[in-house]
């Protein structure tokens, strides 16, 4: 069985949604020739042609504006943004046309559009280059936004969201890209695009997280269990809709909750995930729901990253804060 | 029509030049030290463009540019040791390590800041053109961008506000050729991308060859000229190369080798010495090189020598007023 990284998993996710379906088309600056900045795209345009493949101009409101129009002719555009920073002349279109128009329309004409974000830090870069900017978008009725953490994930979630007759933004975390390597079992089921999922049990304390973040917890679980304490990790998997069904349950075994992510923690998806925590689990709660996140100020440069990042330490340091309640 | 170049003048472009060239010979190097993460965009081949059309601006004039824009903010004087200590991220940067390589700012030196969102600094300064207008200061705004950048909105809004309200701005395009792995010619339906869109806002399109320092000067002669008179903004279209990749990650290897070949012999740095060698005694042009090498070996070392920022002014500044 293929051992494969999260860029192969999206690559291969991409290469199979556009064999099943005539009407996917790839669209994006670079993704054709080069395969994308992050290779993302490698060998699909050789494979699927330059019709389907399409190296578009340097012109983001361009990109996601024609993908509205070839959405309503029925085509399934996936739209590769560069950097997370970079979506943002593209936001307009975003949020007042792709999220809006089949609401719009009476649900005559549909936006099977996915927007593919690379997000997130650690790898070096500065502002433009590093965001996390899913709240925006979450914050925004009629887009759905997921996000994958692993290689596995990466192959079937595009491939479900590329399927799905909703526009979906889909975050990838861009530093996890040629990171690790996962056993790729074609034969095994994947999970429903938009569920959560328990990746490691524990009954002290429950971490939430999603993308970059569910490595840094998954390893904050594994050294707080030499202390004896025993940490669950969810992987939320989908932002909007959240599905917090095994949140809950996970809470009411825990009654301690952690939410994580490297997005400003000011209005994150934190802040709307403790409120219904809280909402939903008030008697089981033992402690306030904490957040841990980035900083509150603009993406840092490069030297201090590691700092504003939300590492093990910040994570587990929330996690006896928790625990001392 | 150059205007006749004396070689007082080809002695401080040949200094500017060798300047600018070093300075991202030593940048390339303290990325691949490990002494800087990430990555960096480099202007050599295109070093012509930012000293050409310094030499046609007044002081306090503005200029604008992008993350390949080392070249732009030394050319108008910011501190090498500045540069370095900003690309370095230490406190004694232009943006005390907050901005970065793609990100030097020198407001004291009219350097408006460079820009990593394409097309952003377009209409940001027409603006700074605008309140020359509006204060009637004779001043003037250049604005430095790709070719590729032609095919963001951002650019046809800028140009058409600038038109429209006869604003002092000055494009100037860097072709290069490439909007990073893209040849122009494939995302963009003009030959000339920048200057053939000229005629669509009713100013002057003007292509020149980007690699000459004196063909740029007259340019934007031309251009501030027209602009402090009031009668709106040009494009200058320099058509010149990037020697090395898109980035420090790019090997650049999708370019025919003839093409790299053919702008390789058409150097700046070197077009502007054999000029200087032709009508100065003996001995200057190295003379300037060696100065120009050690004013930055100095300023490397004075960089490298500055105290990294301390990690409490990460929230610095978020605000004018902090909360
Ligand atoms: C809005 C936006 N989209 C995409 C990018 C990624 N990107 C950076 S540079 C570049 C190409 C720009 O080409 P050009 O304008 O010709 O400038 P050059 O790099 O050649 O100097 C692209 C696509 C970006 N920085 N900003
Ligand atoms: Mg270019």
């Amino acid at each position: 069985m293929a051992q494969i990284t999260l860029a192969k998993g999206l690559n291969q996710g991409l290469r199979a949604a556009l064999e099943a379906d005539p009407k996917v088309i790839v669209m994006g600056e670079d993704v054709g020739k080069l395969g994308g900045v992050f290779r993302i795209t490698d060998g699909l345009q050789k494979d699927f042609g330059e019709d389907r493949v399409i190296d578009t101009p340097l012109a983001e409101s361009g990109i996601l504006g024609t993908a509205v129009g070839l959405a309503m002719r029925g085509y399934r555009p996936v739209c590769e943004i560069q950097f997370d920073g970079f979506v943002y002349p593209a936001y307009d279109q975003i949020v007042s046309q792709v999220a809006k128009i089949h609401f719009r329309s009476q649900g005559k004409i549909r936006m099977p559009i996915v927007i593919r974000i690379p997000f997130g830090g650690g790898i070096g870069a500065v502002e433009h280059h590093s965001e996390s900017p899913e709240a925006q978008f979450a914050h925004t009725a009629g887009l759905k936004v997921v996000a994958c953490s692993n290689p596995v994930d990466g192959f079937h979630m595009i491939q479900q969201a590329i399927a799905s007759d909703d526009p979906i933004v889909f975050f990838e975390p861009k530093r996890q890209y040629h990171a690790d390597k996962a056993e790729l079992d074609e034969s095994v089921q994947p999970a429903a695009l938009f569920s959560s999922r328990v990746v490691r049990e524990g009954s002290d304390a429950t971490l939430l997280a999603y993308g970059p973040m569910v490595k840094t917890c998954v390893q904050a679980a594994q050294a707080a269990a030499d202390e004896g304490q025993s940490l669950e990790v969810i992987d939320l998997r989908t932002l909007s809709p959240l599905d917090l069904v095994p949140v809950v349950e996970s809470v009411r075994k825990t009654g301690r909750v952690i939410v994580t992510h490297e997005a400003t923690v000011n209005l994150g998806l934190g802040s709307e995930i403790a409120a219904r925590i809280s909402e939903q689990c008030f008697y089981s709660l033992e402690a306030p729901v904490l957040r841990v996140g980035g900083f509150d100020t603009p993406y840092p440069p490069s030297r201090i990253e590691d700092d504003y990042l939300p590492d093990l330490d910040r994570v587990l340091d929330a996690v006896d804060r928790a625990l001392a309640y | 029509m150059n205007a006749a170049v004396s070689t007082d003048e080809l002695t401080d472009w040949l200094r500017m030049m060798t300047l600018i060239r070093g300075f991202e010979e030593r940048v390339k190097n303290l990325f691949s030290q490990g002494l800087v993460r990430g990555t960096t965009h480099l202007a050599t081949g295109q070093e012509a463009v930012a000293v050409g059309a310094s030499a046609a601006l007044q002081p306090d004039d503005w200029v604008l540019g992008t993350y390949r824009g080392h070249h732009h903010a030394l050319a108008r004087g910011m501190s090498p040791a500045s540069a370095f200590a900003e690309i370095l991220g230490r406190s004694t940067g232009v943006c005390r390590g907050k901005g970065g390589s793609m990100h030097l700012t020198d407001v004291s030196h009219g350097v408006m800041g460079s820009y990593a969102i394409v097309g952003a600094h377009l209409p940001i300064a027409v603006g700074c053109a605008w309140s020359s207008k509006i204060q009637d200061l004779g001043r003037v705004a250049v604005c430095f961008f790709g070719d590729g950048t032609t095919t963001i909105g951002a650019f046809h809004e800028a140009v058409n506000l600038a038109a429209v309200w006869k604003l002092p701005a000055i494009f100037v395009c860097e072709n290069n050729r490439y909007s990073e792995y893209t040849p122009i010619d494939q995302v963009s339906p003009v030959a000339h991308a920048a200057a053939d869109r000229a005629a669509g806002y009713g100013i002057p399109g003007v292509v020149i060859d980007g690699n000459d320092v004196a063909a740029i000067r007259d340019a934007v002669d031309v251009a501030a000229d027209r602009a402090r008179r009031g009668a709106g903004p040009t494009i200058v279209e320099a058509e010149t190369y990037r020697h090395g990749g898109h980035s420090r990650a790019d090997p650049a290897t999708y370019r025919p080798e003839q093409e790299v070949e053919h702008w390789l012999q058409r150097d700046p740095v070197a077009a502007v010495r054999r000029q200087l060698e032709a009508t100065a005694e003996p001995g200057r042009a190295e003379q300037v090189e060696t100065e120009a090498s050690d004013q930055l070996d100095r300023a490397l070392e004075e960089a490298l020598a500055a105290p990294e920022p301390d990690l409490s002014t990460l929230t610095d500044d978020v605000y004018a007023r902090a909360l």
